[in-house]
């Protein structure tokens, strides 16, 4: 067992293991279902089974009259309780009342129709079957182009075109560029919906103590300060009585950036019975009623001139949004609008999004959010255009990328990157792979009669969400460190990691920055009544925002430790290193413990100052970053039954300075996973009523062990100018790069076959059907 | 409608202590372990014996403990993630997660440690497509897998050493 680490040395760029484990490899972390309150219930949901329907009655006596069933509330009893919120807010959107509980419709299958509280797990579903609903059927969508067509069946009768919202945005004189391009490719591709699948579903815990008119509610959540703020709106609750605790999260990749229906509906209970109550989605509810990602019909069209220069891209986006709109549903494909021009110079760019309501859950925010459409979208569009221009495709993104000397480089769609070397992580992928060697040994296997690919996909993200400006609820995030009497240290952050390993690089920062133990420092989260206000864990921004903010609040600290040391050490100018004050004249110091002890005995106080040591900083970045990539894919596809097999995935990818290997490893090969889940596997499919057939996980297919390549992770460290640590953010990166490496890789190996484009995922059906010359 | 359900008197020894419990029949194990005995190491992902987040071993043998009944138990041996490590010191499965990132969230993490057990008790030395085919069980949605092989192959070194 390698020590722990005590040494005195930096810690910032080595791969330290994480503090987060211990707990979590003994079984002792705390998950929401982990909790058991005195007086506990349970409650189990009534799930609409239909897509589209009138509710007639609902008949709850049966369930009543079981033993152990408490209560049963329907949507009647709730019609008060605010609606699920939508923060994105975008010209005349169209925002349709999202009741806690159906009304007297259902949108969905799996809407909440009524709840079932019971003194144990068992006997809530046992209420839940014996709650009759009874419905007159509606027609329903589920297809966001069908749901365009006339005729179409309304999700929201008051807006018969099953419109949400239209977006538009446009740079340069598209027109006449399209209309003088030498060549001009189009293509429609689609981004299919998948569901994020966390290993733990949601979970939510509410208590209510009557005297103190006080509710907590503990979830399984991304972002628990915002959750407060808009569940104390939901339920009338004064912000300042509602508490919210994020304990352990197992996975959330997105789909816990969000305010859901059952949060407030425990909180509600929780209230109204005066008892602790306790909700766990089953998985197949995780499947049905947690938010959907992607979901996109993108129509494309990439103009330029025969020697290989991009000079327009044009797009129509069709989003699925689902019946409703979660907290960020509409928001998000407006992120692969910006994102559109991807690593390339090409400044003019023409972009129309429609979002569409259709009978199905609610799209939002899963890993990557918009971005990953975005760049498989542009990267499918470049090799199309290399393939019709007859050119190598790594010459083809040489050609178009924004050089080094051209940061920070304003984007055609508004943003401005901050730094960047797109070349470099793509030499060194091809040097990896050795690229001229591959394409003969491609020959050769072609020779043989062998369907060999070669795939690459050069990626930029917009990261570290955000400037609050360009985002709806404040994009900042905060931090306090206090040193206590004994020179321990606790941290504070607003982040709320779950997975990303926060509690171990926010110890690297402040262990180097205060030449403290690693082991010294406890990184605390997701406790809205111990943590200043904060925004929370998306968006790759938990370590370049959260962390920047650290750094700021150290900085702080550092100039109050100095002031004390001076003090102390009855001095004008002290040095601080190593965890201690110096004074270089006399050569005396002191400690930190000795400083942070006498600060809160206040014996005497340096002029001006405060007793105490603690420091708080909420940091407001000036930008987003930009981290970039290229990934480099080889595969073969089976004649015999369209079987794809990664042979080879390189990632060469730059997230700025990293702070700790290990973790941005972890970070890079979890991100893959996903990306060749949506390449191969993964398809959430509703049929035309609106039934979800991949309900679980044996007809929705993550990836398994046995599905996953080696992954070769590599990088180049472009440091960042918008924070002071130099980092850019990598949770999304891997999946952003992953999948056009992917699709452009098989359909290089079935090019000979005369295939252009296939869309995603690469089933072996789907595969196997264009080997016997027929359509994917 | 409600039919009255029998309790059955169960004894089941887990990490090695022996506990007696009067049951529902059909009590899954996976609910005696956490809700009865409050061992909320094992946990639950799927309710459908796909994940394996709820992985224990029962007579040594890796069992979904989502899928089989608490009385099904009766009179077995039962380990799970609290009874892994003895005297205060972590299993070197354990370890080797901690040591080469196992574990993102960790929600599958118990159970992937206790299907590793099983393989590595059956197999001291796999090889890499024999860790992964003895894993295939057990679903991670963090980790992309690959730093769970190290820390299995890193296992089967140390102990073997």
């Amino acid at each position: 067992m390698a020590s722990v680490i005590t040494e005195q040395e930096k810690l910032i760029g080595k791969g330290i293991k994480r503090k987060e484990d211990p707990r979590l490899i003994t079984g002792t972390a705390t998950y929401v279902d982990d909790m058991q309150l005195p007086g506990m219930h349970h409650a189990c949901i009534v799930r609409s089974p239909y897509a589209a329907a009138n509710i007639k009655s609902i008949d709850i006596k049966a369930a009543l009259e079981t033993p152990g069933v408490v209560a049963v509330y329907t949507g009647a009893a709730v019609k008060d309780v605010g609606p699920v919120p939508c923060g994105a807010s975008l010209p005349g959107l169209r925002v349709p009342h999202h009741h806690i509980l159906a009304q007297d419709r259902v949108y969905f299958v799996g809407h909440p129709v009524a709840v079932v509280v019971a003194t144990d797990r068992y006997i809530a579903r046992d209420g839940a079957d014996l709650v009759e609903v009874d419905y007159d059927v509606l027609p329903a969508v589920a297809d966001p182009e069908k749901a365009l067509a006339d005729g179409a069946p309304a999700v929201h009768p008051q807006w018969p075109d099953n419109v949400a919202f239209n977006f538009h945005q446009e740079n340069g004189e598209v027109e006449k560029v399209f209309a003088e391009a030498e060549v001009v490719v189009k293509q429609r591709i689609t981004s299919q919906r998948l569901i994020p699948s966390s290993m733990e579903t949601r979970a939510v815990l509410a208590e209510y103590r009557s005297g103190e008119k006080a509710l907590t509610i503990y979830s399984s959540s991304q972002i628990p300060h915002l959750l407060r703020t808009l569940v104390a709106g939901m339920l009338g609750v004064p912000e300042h009585k509602l508490r919210v605790v994020v304990p352990e999260v197992g996975g959330g990749f997105g789909s816990k950036l969000n305010v859901y229906a059952e949060e407030a509906l425990m909180g509600w209970i929780a209230m109204k019975t005066g008892k602790p109550v306790k909700w766990i989605e089953s998985r197949r509810e995780n499947f049905l009623t947690t938010i959907h990602g992607r979901g996109h019909v993108d129509y494309y069209e990439i103009a330029a001139k025969k020697d290989g220069t991009i000079t327009g891209i044009r797009l129509k986006l069709i989003q699925d949004l689902g019946a409703y709109h979660q907290l960020l549903t509409p928001a998000i494909p407006t992120l692969s609008v910006l994102m559109m021009p991807g690593l390339y110079r090409c400044q003019t760019i023409c972009a129309d999004i429609v979002g569409v309501f259709t009978n199905c859950v609610p799209t939002d925010a899963y890993r990557g959010a918009g971005r990953p459409e975005a760049t498989h979208g542009i990267e499918r569009m470049v090799d199309m255009l290399a393939a019709e221009l007859k050119m190598d495709a790594a010459e083809l993104r040489l050609k178009n990328f924004i050089q080094p000397g051209e940061f920070p480089f304003a984007s055609a769609t508004g943003l401005t990157y901050d730094s960047g070397d797109y070349a470099k992580p793509l030499k060194k992928a091809l040097d990896i792979v050795n690229y001229m060697g591959l394409r003969e040994q491609q020959r050769k296997a072609r020779a043989e009669g062998r369907w060999m690919g070669i795939g690459m996909s050069t990626y930029g993200e917009i990261c570290a969400f955000g400037p609050s400006p360009a985002t709806p609820a404040g994009g900042w995030e905060s931090a306090s460190v206090r040193i206590e009497p004994s020179g321990k240290i606790t941290v504070h952050t607003g982040v709320s990691p779950h997975g990303q390993g926060e509690e171990t690089t926010f110890s690297q920062i402040v262990a180097d920055e205060l030449g403290v133990d690693f082991n010294d420092v406890v990184v605390l989260h997701g406790d809205t009544a111990i943590v200043q206000y904060g925004i929370g864990t998306f968006g790759s921004r938990g370590t370049a925002v959260g962390g920047t903010a650290l750094y700021f609040a150290l900085q702080e600290l550092k100039a109050k430790i100095k002031r004390f040391g001076a003090m102390l050490l009855d001095t004008d100018s002290v040095v601080y290193e190593e965890g201690r004050c110096a004074c270089r004249k006399t050569g005396n110091s002191v400690s930190l413990a000795e400083i942070a002890g006498a600060s809160y005995r206040a014996m005497k106080l340096p002029p001006g100052t405060e007793p105490g040591m603690m420091a708080t900083y909420f940091w407001e970045p000036p930008n987003f970053t930009f981290p970039f990539g290229a990934h480099i894919v080889v595969t073969e596809v089976d004649k015999e039954t369209g079987v794809v097999t990664i042979q080879r995935y390189v990632a060469v990818d730059d997230c700025g300075k990293i702070l700790n290997p290990l973790i941005v490893a972890g970070q890079v090969h979890g991100g893959v996973a996903q990306g060749i889940g949506q390449s191969l596997y993964e398809h959430g499919i509703y049929d035309d009523n609106g039934q979800l057939l991949t309900g679980e996980f044996m007809d929705y297919a993550i990836p398994k062990i046995t599905m996953m390549p080696w992954i070769e992770s590599e990088h180049t460290e472009t440091p960042s100018p918008v924070n002071p640590l130099g980092v850019k953010g990598v949770g999304e990166a891997g999946t952003i790069g992953c999948s056009p490496a992917v699709v452009n890789s098989v359909v290089d190996a079935l090019s000979p076959l005369g295939v252009r484009h296939l869309d995603m995922p690469l089933s072996p059906e789907k595969i196997w059907k264009v080997l016997q010359g027929g359509q994917a | 409608m409600m039919i009255a359900i029998m309790r059955r008197a169960i004894a089941v020894t887990i990490n090695g202590k022996r506990h007696s419990n009067e049951v529902e029949p059909r009590l899954l194990l996976i609910h005696y372990l956490r809700d009865v005995l409050g061992l909320t190491g094992p946990h639950i992902g799927c309710e459908t014996s796909i994940c394996g987040a709820c992985t224990v071993l029962v007579n040594g043998k890796a069992i979904k403990s989502c899928t089989m009944f608490a009385v099904q138990a009766n009179g077995a041996d039962v380990l799970t993630i609290e009874g892994l490590a003895s005297d205060g010191n972590l299993h070197p499965i354990q370890n080797a997660f901690w040591e080469e990132h196992g574990a993102q969230c960790g929600y599958c993490t118990p159970g992937m440690i206790m299907a590793s057990k099983q393989l590595l008790d059956r197999n001291a030395s796999p090889t890499e497509e024999e860790i992964r085919h003895g894993l295939e069980g057990n679903l991670c949605r963090c980790t992309g897998y690959q730093h769970i092989v190290n820390a299995v192959k890193s296992a089967a070194a140390k102990m073997g050493a």
